[in-house]
C-alpha cells in the first residue's frame, strides 16, 4: 500500500501525525512537498519593474528559488524526524493543487490538512488549494485538521424558513 | 539597454537641441550622484551583515506566529525602502524575508508580497527612496526636510492601508500557523552600518537647512562606510563600483533627454490639457490617478518624467499628487507596467506559470485603497503645513 503525505508549510506536523496512526505496517509512505511559482515569481517581477536595472545576477527571484529549494528539504527533513518510520520524499515544483494530484495518481491514499478557515467547521475550512486537491484526487483521501477541530457548535443554525418543496 | 542609442538618436536627429539635450544633463547630474552614494550604501550594509540580522531578529521575535511577522515584514520594509530606497528592499530584503518565514515554517506568499508592495507603497517618505522622488525634488524646489514633512502622513496612511489589506487579502496563509525554529542563530549584530544611515539622514537635515544639496551628505555617508570596509579588506573597489550600477546611471540620464525629445515634440501640448490645475483635494486625485494609469501604462520613470513639467510650475502640492501616483500606482500591474511586461517577456523568460491571478487581484484591492487614502493625506498635510 503506498500512502502519500502532503506536506504544507504550517500545517504538515497534523498530515505527519495521521500517517503515523493510519498508514498501515508495512505500507509505503511518501512525504510530498511542492513549491510553488509564486513567491520566486512575485520577486522576479519587482525586480523587472526597476526599469533599467537589467543585471540578471542581481535578480532576487533566482535567490528565492534556491531559498525555496532548501526550505522544501528542510521541512521535508523535520517531517520525516516526526514521522519517524521509514519513508521516501518527493520534491516538485510547479502549481501546487495540480503537481500533488499528479503525484497521487498511483497512490492508495493521500493524506492531507485543510489549508483555510481554522475556526468553523465548514467549506471556508478548506482553502483554493485543498479545495481542488479534494475534488480531483484520483485515489481515497484522508483529510485532518492540523489542530483540535473546531466545535460542532460552530455551524450556523439551519434557516428558520425550510425550502420550498417544488 | 535601447535607451543610450536612443538618446544619442534624438540628440543627432535634432528631435531635442542641444541646449535643451545639456540642460536636461545638468539637471538629472545631481540626482544621478544622489542614486548612486544611495545604491553603494544599501549594499555596504548589506555586506555588513544588516539585512541578515534583521531577518534572525524577525524570526525570533515572531516566534510561531506569521500575524507577527507580517507586522515585522512591514515594518522593516517600510523603513528600508525609506532609508535605503526602493532597490534595497527589493534586491537584498526580499531574499531575507523569504528566507525568515521560511524559518518559522510560515507560508512565504504574504510576506514576500509585502515586500515588493513595500517597495513602491513605502517609497513616499523621503526624497531618496525612490528614484521618481529624486527627479521630482530636483523639480519641486522643495527642501529636504519639507519634503519629508509633506509626505510623512502620507506615508504613514498609505503603509497602513495596506496593511489592512493584507491582513484581509492574506488571512488564510496567515491563520496557517508556523513552528518556532528549533535554534535561531544570533548573527552579530552590525553597529557602525545602521550608526552611519542615521548619520547621513541627519546628514540629509543639516544640508538641506545650509542650502548645500543633500547629495554630499548621502556620499559622504558611503564613502565613509566603503572606507571602512576597504581597510578591512571586506570588499574590493570593483565591487563598490558595480553596487553604483553605472549603466543604470547611464541609463537614467539617457531616458530623461529622450524624455525631454518626446515632452518638446508635442507630448506636452497633449497632455497639457488633461492635467489638472490647482490644489484642491479633486485636483490632487485627478492627479494622481492620471499618474498611476500613466505609470502602468509606460512604467512609473518615464510617466514622471512626463508629467514633471506639466506640474512643477503649479507648486509642490500637484508635484507630491504625481509621486503618489506613480510610487502606488505600480503596485497594480505585475512588474510595475505593462509595457516592462511586454518588453521583457518576463513569464515566458523564467517559464513560470506566474499567478498574475492573484497578484492582479491583490493590486486592484490595494491600489485605489491606498491611493485614495494617501491622497486625502497629503492634502491635509499641505493644508497644515501649507502647500
Amino acid at each position: 500500500m503506498s500512502v502519500i503525505a502532503w506536506i504544507v508549510e504550517g500545517t504538515w506536523p497534523a498530515c505527519v501525525d495521521a500517517a503515523r496512526v493510519w498508514a498501515p505496517e508495512g505500507a509505503e509512505i511518501a512525504l510530498l512537498h511542492v513549491t510553488g511559482p509564486e513567491a520566486p515569481g512575485v520577486a522576479h517581477g519587482a525586480y523587472a519593474g526597476l526599469l533599467g536595472r537589467a543585471s540578471p545576477e542581481r535578480d532576487p527571484g533566482t535567490r528565492l528559488e534556491h531559498l525555496a529549494d532548501a526550505s522544501a528539504e528542510h521541512l521535508l527533513d523535520a517531517a520525516a524526524e516526526r514521522l519517524d518510520r521509514p519513508c521516501t520524499r518527493m520534491k516538485r515544483t510547479g502549481r501546487v493543487e495540480r503537481e500533488v494530484v499528479d503525484a497521487a495518481v498511483d497512490a492508495d491514499l493521500l493524506i492531507l490538512a485543510r489549508d483555510g478557515d481554522h475556526s468553523h467547521l465548514g467549506p471556508h475550512s478548506l482553502g483554493p488549494a485543498s479545495r481542488f486537491v479534494v475534488d480531483h484526487a484520483p485515489c481515497p483521501v484522508l483529510l485532518v485538521w492540523p489542530e483540535p477541530a473546531p466545535s460542532v457548535s460552530t455551524i450556523p443554525p439551519p434557516p428558520t424558513h425550510p425550502p420550498h418543496h417544488r | 539597454m535601447v535607451a543610450v542609442p536612443a538618446a544619442g538618436l534624438v540628440i543627432v536627429t535634432g528631435a531635442i537641441s542641444l541646449d535643451h539635450a545639456r540642460e536636461e544633463a545638468v539637471r538629472l547630474g545631481p540626482v544621478i550622484g544622489f542614486l548612486a552614494a544611495v545604491l553603494v550604501l544599501a549594499q555596504l550594509c548589506d555586506d555588513e551583515g544588516l539585512f541578515t540580522a534583521c531577518g534572525a531578529w524577525m524570526a525570533r521575535a515572531a516566534a510561531a506566529r506569521p500575524h507577527r511577522l507580517l507586522v515585522y515584514v512591514f515594518a522593516i520594509a517600510s523603513v528600508t525602502t525609506a532609508v535605503l530606497s526602493l532597490d534595497a528592499t527589493i534586491v537584498l530584503l526580499t531574499p531575507v524575508v523569504f528566507a525568515t518565514a521560511a524559518r518559522i515554517g510560515a507560508r512565504p506568499g504574504p510576506h514576500v508580497y509585502a515586500c515588493t508592495h513595500l517597495s513602491n507603497t513605502a517609497s513616499l517618505l523621503l526624497p531618496v527612496s525612490n528614484l521618481t522622488n529624486l527627479l521630482a525634488f530636483a523639480a519641486s524646489g522643495l527642501s529636504f526636510t519639507r519634503f519629508a514633512a509633506l509626505m510623512a502622513l502620507p506615508w504613514l496612511v498609505a503603509i497602513g492601508a495596506e496593511y489592512l489589506v493584507f491582513r484581509r487579502f492574506f488571512a488564510t496563509d496567515l491563520d496557517a500557523g508556523a513552528q518556532a525554529p528549533a535554534v535561531v542563530e544570533s548573527p552579530e549584530v552590525p553597529v557602525f552600518a545602521p550608526a552611519t544611515v542615521v548619520c547621513t539622514l541627519a546628514g540629509f537635515v543639516l544640508t538641506s537647512a545650509f542650502g548645500v544639496n543633500p547629495a554630499w551628505a548621502a556620499a559622504a555617508g558611503a564613502a565613509v562606510l566603503a572606507a571602512r570596509a576597504l581597510a578591512q579588506r571586506r570588499t574590493t573597489p570593483t565591487r563598490i563600483v558595480r553596487a553604483a550600477a553605472l549603466p543604470f546611471l547611464a541609463f537614467v540620464l539617457a531616458l530623461g533627454i529622450v524624455v525631454r525629445a518626446v515632452v518638446d515634440n508635442g507630448l506636452a501640448a497633449g497632455l497639457g490639457h488633461l492635467v489638472p490645475g490647482g490644489t484642491a483635494l479633486p485636483a490632487l486625485l485627478a492627479l494622481a490617478v492620471l499618474a498611476a494609469v500613466l505609470a502602468n501604462l509606460i512604467n512609473n520613470l518615464p510617466a514622471v518624467l512626463v508629467l514633471l513639467p506639466l506640474t512643477a510650475p503649479a507648486g509642490p502640492g500637484p508635484v507630491l499628487a504625481v509621486l503618489l501616483g506613480v510610487n502606488i500606482g505600480p503596485n497594480l500591474t505585475y512588474a510595475g507596467s505593462l509595457a516592462t511586461l511586454l518588453w521583457r517577456r518576463i513569464v515566458r523568460a523564467h517559464e513560470a506559470e506566474v499567478n498574475l491571478g492573484e497578484f492582479t487581484r491583490l493590486g486592484l484591492l490595494a491600489v485605489p485603497v491606498t491611493l485614495v487614502a494617501a491622497v486625502v493625506a497629503l492634502w491635509v498635510s499641505l493644508t497644515v503645513w501649507g502647500g
